[in-house]
């Protein structure tokens, strides 16, 4: 068996009383899609937070590749090859589509050239390139305050994807987006990182989604993993749909 | 960015013919253009949404250096890029502690520490003559000693060089990545830092062109007053600078010319007409630009145009 990508062990945060962490111990598989289900508050975006440096934990270590990462900065961390996409998408809304997925490409590979244009022909041609991957080449010159959700999160995990990061994190890709292109979204999205090769992490509150397209899926509750297995098993669990999925399925 | 050009050559030409048939006004124009420099430098600050009101200090650095310097070496040419440097060290300097803030606090800060630098020009008597100021020595040009005429001159058409290099470079710069990301730190600095760049470096860069724009604006000034007080680094000159931003409108780098083009002329004529209540005028044309053209000049003239700011 090959070596983890991702290995967090013991990881804790609470925040006064509340234990948003309280002993996590995961390990992400290179190449896999692991869903992470549980009700609100369970603290899904805590571990993705601490993932990727924005929270400290009190305790625990995380090992990324083999190397810890606990204690780097965001910043290092991105560079080190995990990206991240949000739960509320965090595009820069006065900048256009094409000038958000321009600037990440500029920020992988050297942001600090003052005088030429961003949008030069080869980095233009970059970003819709890449966006056009994600189905959203249509709409480069809107200005991102102005997308539908689907697009708003498509367009933030582009932006992560344009990083080339080794490992993608995201928070509830699909909250938000309608019904009716919810699966658009996310056949859109497992292609593109298929075919990169990215490993990816994601919080889902839609079971269809989860059963779909995750390898694993990881239970959270209470600031703990209460289930951990391949999606037929843990979506069967009775304890699972009883305390999990009966809430999540109505978040 | 060809109409943006354009129109600027356009207001060169007009500046250079209004210098041409009033004499007099080409002293109020160099002043302007100076000041036009400085507000460059306010403009990048608040496309990251930071306004500084404390700007002031590297104005009076840079005129300062002039009036210390010039007896020793009057060469202009000299003296205004080192103007430029000292201004753009002291920006580094603060800028290494200021861009760890925002809005109000940056604001405040710059603030601050430009209040310390003005009592320093106040109470540092034996260097700085206090208040009274330090009149500036006769420089030379490229070596040579001019009549006053050509060298007044000579100040206009370096205050327009100038401006025409530094507005063609924050043009550049505001459209450059690094001026993409500026403007990103406006509205969403985390995406920036998950994006692996660091927003406080992003922001440092700015900080120090701006310093050293001001400072390049301060040298002009000194050379064109031939006198230099520390009210040059006043609050008040801080809070000059940022109206003019607003009234020439933050789209482009040829708003901060006609804010301060605008300003001057309002500030000499109205000065003259009524003189106890020119601020109030310029309180009630800033109030306008607030309420109905937030653009500012600019906005209202590229909207006219039609051109995309
Ligand atoms: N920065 C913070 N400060 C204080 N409390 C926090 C912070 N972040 C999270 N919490 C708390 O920690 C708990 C876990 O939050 P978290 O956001 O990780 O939950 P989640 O599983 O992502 O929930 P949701 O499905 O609603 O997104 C919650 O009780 C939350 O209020
Ligand atoms: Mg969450």
């Amino acid at each position: 068996m090959s070596a983890p990508l991702l290995s967090a062990r013991g990881l804790k945060l609470a925040f006064g009383g509340v234990k948003a962490a309280d002993g996590i111990d995961l390990d992400v598989m290179p190449g896999e899609f692991l869903a992470i289900i549980g009700p609100n508050g369970a603290g899904k975006t805590t571990f993705i937070n601490m993932t990727t440096g924005y929270l400290k934990p009190q305790g625990g270590r995380i090992e990324f590749a083999g190397e810890p990462i606990l204690g780097l900065s965001p910043r290092a961390i991105v560079r080190r090859g995990i990206g991240r996409s949000f739960q509320l998408p965090q595009l820069f809304t006065e900048h256009t589509v094409i000038e958000n997925a321009a600037l990440a490409l500029a920020a992988h590979a050297g942001i600090w050239s003052p005088f030429v244009p961003l949008l030069r022909p080869g980095y233009r041609a970059a970003a819709e390139r890449l966006l056009d991957r994600f189905g959203i080449a249509h709409l480069t010159e809107t200005r991102a305050d102005a997308l539908n959700e689907g697009a708003r999160k498509l367009a933030d995990i582009a932006m992560a994807v344009a990083l080339e990061p080794r490992l993608l994190l995201m928070d509830e890709p699909t909250s938000g987006v309608a019904a009716t292109e919810k699966m658009q979204v996310v056949e859109t999205l497992v292609r593109v990182l298929r075919a990169e090769g990215v490993t990816a992490v994601f919080v889902e509150h839609d079971m269809e989604v989860v059963a779909r397209f995750a390898d694993r899926v990881a239970v959270w509750s209470q600031g703990r993993i209460a289930a951990l297995g391949p999606p037929e098993q843990v979506l069967n669990d009775p304890a699972v749909l009883r305390d999990v999925i009966g809430i999540a399925g109505h978040a | 960015m060809i109409a943006e050009g354009l129109i600027a050559l356009v207001g060169a030409g007009v500046l250079l013919a209004v210098a041409i048939a009033v004499p007099w006004l080409k002293f109020v124009l160099t002043i302007a253009l100076a000041k036009g420099i400085a507000v460059l430098g306010i403009l990048l600050l608040l496309r990251a949404g930071q306004v500084s009101f404390g700007h002031a200090m590297f104005l009076a650095t840079g005129a300062y250096t002039v009036a210390f310097l010039a007896p020793a070496m009057p060469e202009a040419l000299l003296l205004i890029p080192l103007g430029g440097l000292f201004a753009g060290l002291l920006g580094l300097l603060v800028g290494l502690f200021v861009v760890r803030y925002r809005d109000i606090f940056f604001g405040m800060l710059n603030l601050a520490i430009s209040m310390v630098l003005y009592s320093l020009l106040e109470k540092l008597y034996h260097l700085t003559k206090g208040t009274d100021g330090i009149r500036v020595a006769r420089a030379t040009y490229a070596g040579f000693d001019l009549p006053r005429e050509t060298q007044e001159w000579l100040m206009f058409a370096i205050a327009l060089g100038l401006a025409a290099l530094f507005g063609t470079l924050v043009a550049a710069y505001l459209r450059s990545p690094m001026g993409r990301a500026l403007a990103g730190i406006k509205t969403r600095e985390t995406r920036l830092e998950f994006l692996g760049v660091s927003a406080r470096r992003v922001l440092l860069f700015a900080y120090v062109a701006s310093a050293v724009m001001g400072g390049i604006a301060g040298t002009l000034v000194a050379l064109t007053t031939r006198h230099v007080t520390p009210l040059l680094g006043y609050w008040t000159s801080s809070g000059e600078l940022v109206f003019i931003a607003i009234l020439g409108g933050a789209g482009s780098a040829v708003g901060a010319f006609l804010g301060a083009v605008a300003f001057e002329l309002v500030r000499v004529y109205a000065a003259a007409s009524v003189a106890d209540a020119w601020q109030m005028i310029l309180g009630g044309v800033l109030l306008l630009v607030i309420l109905f053209a937030p653009g500012g000049l600019w906005g209202i003239l590229a909207g006219r145009l039609k051109v995309r700011a």
